[in-house]
């Protein structure tokens, strides 16, 4: 038999019982779809973590102390690890280049939160108002998105000025843009707004728009007084310096704050390529289970090829029985039955790519599907072994019936 | 499959090379369903030698043994035991394939429930064993063309077996059976199905069909079936007990 009298005969085949193609043909669909939408979600998430770490930026290192197995947050300098409290002279040491020269710049911060602010009769609880210096802004990439940023100079005379987030400023002026040389209260003090940081994307469980910047000397001289910083933010060179830059963040850390060798270093240093790294770990393994979960009903699917494929084979063993009894070779029998079975799976996977396609252009549990094109064709792939596989089991129960069974069979 | 003329006036005629002679020749075959106590023996050594252009009718009872006897003709079956010469090749030495060839080139069936393949038009069921027989598509389509104009049915090639009265669905039988241009018709019961007029019109397709040289051999219950062939053969407990040529 031509190729194309076995499809000929395949077709004729799936279209006696068309319901139940269907039905299969749908489980196919359904298996072959998970997989793409599944891997496509896995991927997104994957990909929009980067993009938000990426920025950040990867060269960023931030520094704080873990108050040397004490119970302190950082910030709240007690007796026992008021000596590894950053100052803003590990700050200005770290800004050395002779000391650190892969540092490109630091930035000291100091945090308040739950202040309130006020503008009129208008207020709104500010979750972290962060003190700092105006290198803070390139490094962490929070650019200013309307008025300016404020000077070294704001910092060392302690001008009271402030930059908003878009959640701060839209709360106090529901027209961010309006904000911008306006004075509020920050508590019991006036702030000029200077300018409106720019909105970004969240990458946690806090609205990173719901902040306040202001000067650090501002903030220590008006709100959280002259304790520890809370941390420093390090920029290395570029991002191959980053690993060396860590290195000579401790070692400087640990020399000023004469840290004694058997003790492990009180001070963290997060380093955002890390965090990238870890994260898109834990993408590829939330992926991965993805994909399981998908090959799963993909296998089910199969099964269910299987089963349609054997109750076919039962049904149709009298015509088995003639078409041996007119000539038809193991193989010719063979061969209609697999190529009935691939084709219910093939055209399954097609359904399931068609609609994979559309269901991953929208948003799915917040996260933008990103199609892996590999697992487009790996899906179709499978399908296709799927209907050799899970169909050969029932094709090769028909061809090896004997003609006279398969004629006398009721 | 000719054997060369010299050789047929030197060697006896039982001798196998010389079966030629005789399209079906089976030898003592006997055929045993099942093991031990519960075993059936269906046929007990029967021997049978039918020539080219002959028409035979097998007779006998239900549970004679007669519808074994077609299966192992026809190569549906095979024989427990003893041989079976066809067209001067033994069956038992054939592999499947060569079997379902046999099938396929040189009998044509013709069965009492039709037996045409279900959803698929009268023409594409005279096809299907000229597709088996790896003939391209026009050519097939002309033989069963063909086929189905002898059987005066080429008005209805489109249909469908459901389409078509059991007379009619028994007439594309028998023009699928002979698309291949088979040596040899075998019919199982081909009226048992069909009305009086219907059964008329078939037995004189076959009576057409053994004046033009083939060769019929007709499994039956009823006599004035057999009655139109020219030679009967009486099947009982899996024994041949009659033979003779009526006519």
């Amino acid at each position: 038999m031509s190729p194309r009298d076995l499809m000929g005969a395949a077709l004729r085949g799936l279209s006696a019982n068309k319901l139940r193609s269907l039905l299969t043909v749908l489980g196919v669909s359904i298996g072959v779809g998970a997989v793409i939408v599944l891997v496509a979600v896995g991927n997104g998430s994957g990909k929009a973590v980067q993009a938000r770490l990426e920025a950040m930026g990867t060269n960023l290192l931030t520094v704080s102390t873990t108050g040397g197995g004490g119970g302190f947050q950082r910030g709240q300098a007690g007796p026992a690890n008021q000596q590894y409290s950053l100052t803003l002279d590990d700050a200005s040491a770290l800004a050395d280049k002779r000391l650190a020269p892969d540092v490109s710049s630091v930035a000291p911060v100091m945090t308040s939160s739950g202040t309130t602010a006020t503008n009129g009769d208008t207020s709104y609880t500010v979750s972290q108002i962060i003190g700092t210096t105006p290198s803070y802004m390139p490094a962490t990439n929070t650019p200013v998105g309307i008025g300016e940023s404020f000077t070294q100079e704001d910092v060392d005379t302690s001008q009271r000025v402030i930059l908003l987030g878009q959640t701060t400023a839209t709360e106090l002026f529901t027209r961010p843009a309006s904000a911008v040389g306006q004075t509020i209260k920050l508590g019991a003090v006036d702030f000029v707004v200077r300018g409106v940081l720019a909105s970004k994307d969240s990458t946690g469980f806090n609205d990173p728009n719901a902040t306040a910047i202001v000067p650090i000397n501002t903030l220590r001289a008006t709100q959280a007084g002259y304790g520890a910083l809370s941390q420093i933010v390090v920029q290395a060179a570029n991002e191959d310096r980053v690993d060396t830059a860590q290195a000579e963040v401790t070692q400087l850390l640990t020399a000023r704050h004469q840290v004694p060798a058997d003790q492990t270093s009180p001070f963290r240093i997060t380093n955002s390529a890390q965090i990238l790294q870890t994260s898109q770990d834990t993408a590829a393994t939330f992926t991965a289970l993805l994909a399981t979960v998908a090959a799963i009903s993909l296998l089910v699917g199969g099964i269910g090829v299987t089963n349609i494929m054997l109750v076919t084979v039962t049904e149709r063993t009298r015509e088995i029985g003639i078409r041996k009894a007119l000539g038809a070779r193991r193989r010719t029998i063979l061969g209609q039955f697999l190529i009935e079975a691939t084709l219910l799976s093939l055209i399954g996977g097609a359904v399931g790519v068609g609609v994979a396609l559309i269901v991953s252009r929208f948003q799915l549990a917040g996260v933008q599907p990103a199609l892996v094109p590999s697992s487009i064709g790996l899906a179709l792939g499978v399908s296709a072994a799927v209907g050799l596989f899970f169909g050969s089991m029932p094709a090769h129960r028909a061809a090896g019936l004997r003609p006279i069974d398969a004629l006398r069979h009721e | 499959m000719r054997v060369p003329a010299v050789q047929v006036p030197v060697v006896p005629v039982v001798v196998a090379s010389v079966a030629a002679d005789a399209l079906i020749d089976i030898r003592d075959v006997t055929k045993t369903y099942g093991h031990g106590e519960t075993a059936v023996h269906a046929l007990r050594g029967v021997s049978l030698r039918v020539d080219a252009g002959e028409y035979v009718a097998v007779m006998g009872s239900s549970g004679s043994g007669k519808s074994t006897l077609m299966n192992i003709l026809g190569c549906l079956d095979v024989p427990s035991r003893g041989e079976y010469w066809l067209d001067g090749s033994n069956v038992a030495g054939l592999s499947e394939d060569q079997q379902a060839l046999v099938r396929g080139r040189k009998i044509g069936f013709i069965f009492q429930s039709f037996n045409l393949i279900p959803r698929t038009s009268a023409l594409a069921n005279v096809e299907l064993p000229l597709t088996y027989a790896h003939l391209r598509r026009a050519e097939r389509r002309k033989r069963a063309s063909r086929a189905l104009d002898l059987v005066g049915l080429s008005d209805r090639a489109d249909h469908r077996p459901n389409q078509l009265s059991g007379g009619q669905q028994q007439r594309v039988a028998i023009a699928r059976a002979l698309a291949t241009g088979p040596r040899i018709l075998l019919a199982d019961e081909p009226t048992g199905n069909l009305d009086a007029h219907s059964t008329d019109e078939v037995l004189g397709m076959f009576d057409q069909l053994n004046s033009e040289g083939r060769t019929v051999v007709v499994i039956t219950h009823e006599h004035d079936v057999a009655a139109r062939a020219r030679r009967l053969i009486q099947v009982s407990d899996g024994r041949i007990i009659v033979d003779e040529v009526t006519r």
